[in-house]
């Protein structure tokens, strides 16, 4: 995965009008994505390191925006723009104001004007970053979109997968839970498929999308789903949609999409277990298997920081070129 | 100020009359005074100088080489006054209506208030008299403030001048209310119009559901919310033997069961908009809130099934479903967007696309714009029978330009064609005794 310093400038120079944005995977080419993959291992020796800032950043101005409530990807930009040496604003909605009515353009629109240079934003409505990107100068990174994507989860999910397995062609991996609100999901089937890893989405057709054009296998029965998978990648089950007759209880639902010990054994031996977090410990996923060896949870949020740092070093590089 | 007018050589079209060519039109006080056709009395040099004498202020309109028509009839307009003057007016609306070759139309009653009393029907009238350029026909509520919970006073509007009854925005899911208003609007011999959506199925969606839905993450409704909507109307149609008329329909499956419905010999009528046969869900794609409307753009295939309903006569109208709204409400996420196209401009110019494709002759198209509504409505319009007001659009089917919604009447600039180059346009409308061009 490693490039020369050279050929990546190279690439990245090529497309300097494409990439001002990372607004999504699936807007993003597959060159896109290994460079950021690639660069994210270097700013992980970056945080191996006693002193873990670098001044890339330095008089550049980020703000989060978040509409929506977030621990870790809020924490996880908060930290990589502070390791990047960037100022941070927080725009906290409730005490905006958003809260007086202000529409998202004008809230954008006064952002920018305060001379931004990126603007990180989580909202509830799918394409809320799209139409912010066409209306700013800033370069704009999704942290999250409704039920569309995630793409920084993606990312640092095939980060934390290239890391134990060596790369992702050919590796099976199942998705499990409700993948039809999941814009970790969608982010991940839009990577992995480009490249050439065998998707499973596992869940009660209520929640699974058929994907059309992806190139995945749907299963509602979860033992046949996990059979020799290499990568087990479960999602969280949204206690907001509970009552809206997407499935019964939570009980029923742990009962055959839920993940413990003796169904992680239908996977690989070594199979990888992966969350995006927050966990619902005992609905979708068992303390036992969470807080297993075969867990990369925590790594994923350790590699978050560095493929969040990566991406802003790379959208920083571009606005250089152009 | 009344004068005469004198429209020559134009290719007349009627289907209320079975005309189909050539000849000249004369217009007098507002009124059809005569139609003539080439041959049948072709005005010789000297009778046209006669006219001449005789009418100190004739005016004299070459249209050789130019459709005449009677004024279109727009059956589902959207004229937002009163509450939403921001959106539209019926001054503003009423122009943009004529400027797109209509001379009737038709407004929703789901305003501010909602048109669901007497007054509110009596308000829009006056104000069309004052200020309107075309004529305007209200559609009264269904249900008390379109709650759909207990019925409008159907009869105290009709009086007032209602020509339908129409929940139009807020389905009624209620069957048996759907079921009492088809019963008693037969009282009054009004249609009653159905906006097909079954709000539990479609669940807050935006958009169609399919591929283009999936790949946005956009929430999603699927066809089947607006035909099991048509389906259970159908059904209620043939228990009361009240006049239904079936909104905007978009789906393949609608267009099957209107077509089963109408062999069956149920008294249905149905409508669909130009952008059901002119456009896909592919329109959706970058969040453009212009393209996002209610029932929502569909496929190729429904595309194909709604043309293949206008041919063979399943779908009787097209209608604009003319649905204006501010620049700035359409600004924004797409979710929170409001629904709705501003079509009034657009609508005859995307029509007569489909005599290029072979879907419709110019005689269908004219009479799904015009004779097929204003019967369905009760109307005396859509004609050019000598005596009927002097409804008439004169249009150029060659004429290409461009569309530009910044150049609308319409204060809604909303529309997903923006940029199109279309072949065909209305070049003059005469309506109320006067000529925009």
């Amino acid at each position: 995965m490693k490039r020369t310093a050279g050929k990546t400038a190279y690439i990245w120079y090529c497309r300097v009008k494409m990439l001002k944005d990372l607004v999504g995977i699936k807007e993003s080419s597959k060159e896109d994505i290994e460079l950021i993959l690639s660069t994210a291992s270097s700013f992980k020796d970056v945080l191996k390191r006693d002193i873990k800032k670098v001044p890339t950043l330095r008089g550049k101005t980020t703000v989060n925006l978040f509409f929506e409530p977030s621990t870790r990807t809020k924490t996880s930009f908060e930290l990589a723009e502070k390791r990047l040496s960037t100022d941070v604003l927080n725009f906290s909605v409730p005490t905006s104001s958003v809260v007086k009515g202000e529409s998202l353009y004008d809230t954008v629109k006064t952002i920018e004007a305060y001379g931004v240079d990126f603007i990180v934003i989580r909202h509830s409505s799918s394409g809320a970053p799209h139409f912010i990107a066409r209306n700013v100068n800033a370069s704009v990174i999704n942290a999250g979109d409704g039920i569309n994507e995630h793409p920084t989860q993606a990312l640092l999910d095939a980060f934390t997968i290239i890391e134990k397995k060596g790369s992702l062609q050919g590796l099976t991996i199942a998705i499990v839970g409700d993948v039809f609100h999941s814009r970790v999901a969608k982010s991940n089937v839009y990577l992995l498929s480009r490249f050439d890893a065998r998707i499973r989405l596992i869940g009660p057709p209520t929640l699974v999308p058929e994907m059309k054009g992806y190139n995945v296998e749907v299963l509602s029965d979860m033992d046949e789903g996990l059979k020799d998978a290499d990568v087990v990648m479960m999602l969280r089950i949204q206690m907001e949609r509970q009552g809206r007759g997407f499935f019964p209880t939570t009980q029923e639902y742990f009962r055959y999409w839920g993940l413990d010990m003796k169904r992680l054994k239908r996977a690989k031996k070594d199979a990888l277990v992966m969350h995006p977090g927050p966990m619902n410990r005992g609905i979708e996923i068992s303390s036992e298997v969470a807080d297993s060896s075969q867990s990369a949870i925590l790594d994923q949020v350790t590699n978050g920081i560095a493929v969040r740092m990566a991406v802003m070093y790379l959208l920083s590089r571009e606005g250089e070129n152009g | 100020m009344d004068n005469t007018i004198l429209i020559k050589n134009g290719h007349i079209i009627d289907a209320s009359q079975g005309l189909d060519g050539v000849g000249d039109i004369l217009i007098k006080d507002g009124k059809i005074k005569s139609v003539k056709r080439e041959g049948s009395g072709v005005r010789s040099q000297e009778k046209e100088q006669k006219l001449k004498t005789q009418n100190a202020k004739l005016r004299i309109i070459d249209a050789t080489g130019l459709y005449v028509l009677p004024g279109l009839v727009d059956m589902h307009t959207h004229l937002r006054e009163p509450g939403f003057e921001g959106k539209e007016t019926i001054s503003s609306g009423t122009m943009a209506a004529v400027r797109g070759g209509f001379t009737s139309v038709c407004c929703m009653p789901n305003t501010d208030p909602v048109n669901d009393n007497e007054t509110v029907t009596e308000f829009i009238l006056r104000k069309t008299y004052a200020e309107g350029a075309c004529y305007v026909f209200p559609i009264g509520a269904i249900s008390k403030g379109q709650k759909g919970e207990e019925l409008a006073e159907m009869g105290m509007m009709y009086e007032a001048g209602c020509v339908a009854f129409s929940d139009d925005g807020h389905p009624v899911m209620n069957s048996l209310l759907m079921r009492r208003a088809l019963e008693y609007s037969k009282v009054f011999h009004v249609p009653i119009i159905s906006h097909c959506e079954d709000l539990n199925l479609s669940d807050g969606g935006v958009m169609n559901e399919g591929t283009v839905s999936t790949f946005l993450g956009l929430s999603r409704m699927p066809a089947a919310a607006e035909e099991v909507m048509v389906a259970r109307d159908i059904i209620l149609a043939e228990l009361t033997g009240g006049r239904l008329h079936i909104a905007h329909v978009s789906t393949e499956g609608s267009v099957r069961l209107i077509r089963q419905a109408k062999e069956r010999g149920i008294r249905v009528t149905a409508e669909t908009c130009p952008h059901y046969f002119s456009i896909t869900e592919e329109a959706v794609k970058e969040y453009n809130t212009n393209a996002k409307v209610n029932p929502p753009l569909r496929t190729e295939r429904d595309v194909e099934a709604i043309k293949e309903g206008l041919g063979d006569g399943t779908l009787d109208v097209i209608a604009t479903d003319h649905a204006p709204h501010h620049r700035d409400e359409k600004l924004r996420e797409f979710d929170k967007a409001p629904s709705g196209i501003s079509g009034l401009e657009t609508a005859l110019s995307l029509s007569l696309r489909l005599l290029h494709d072979g879907v419709l002759t110019m005689r269908q198209l004219v009479e799904k714009m015009t004779l097929n509504p204003a019967r369905i409505m009760g109307l005396r319009r859509g004609t050019l029978k000598a005596g009927s007001e002097a409804d008439v659009v004169i249009v150029d089917a060659k004429r290409e330009w461009k569309i530009d919604p910044e150049r609308f009447a319409s204060k809604g600039k909303n529309t997903p064609f923006h940029g199109w180059a279309l072949k065909g346009m209305p070049v003059m409308t005469i309506c109320k005794g006067k000529l925009y061009e």
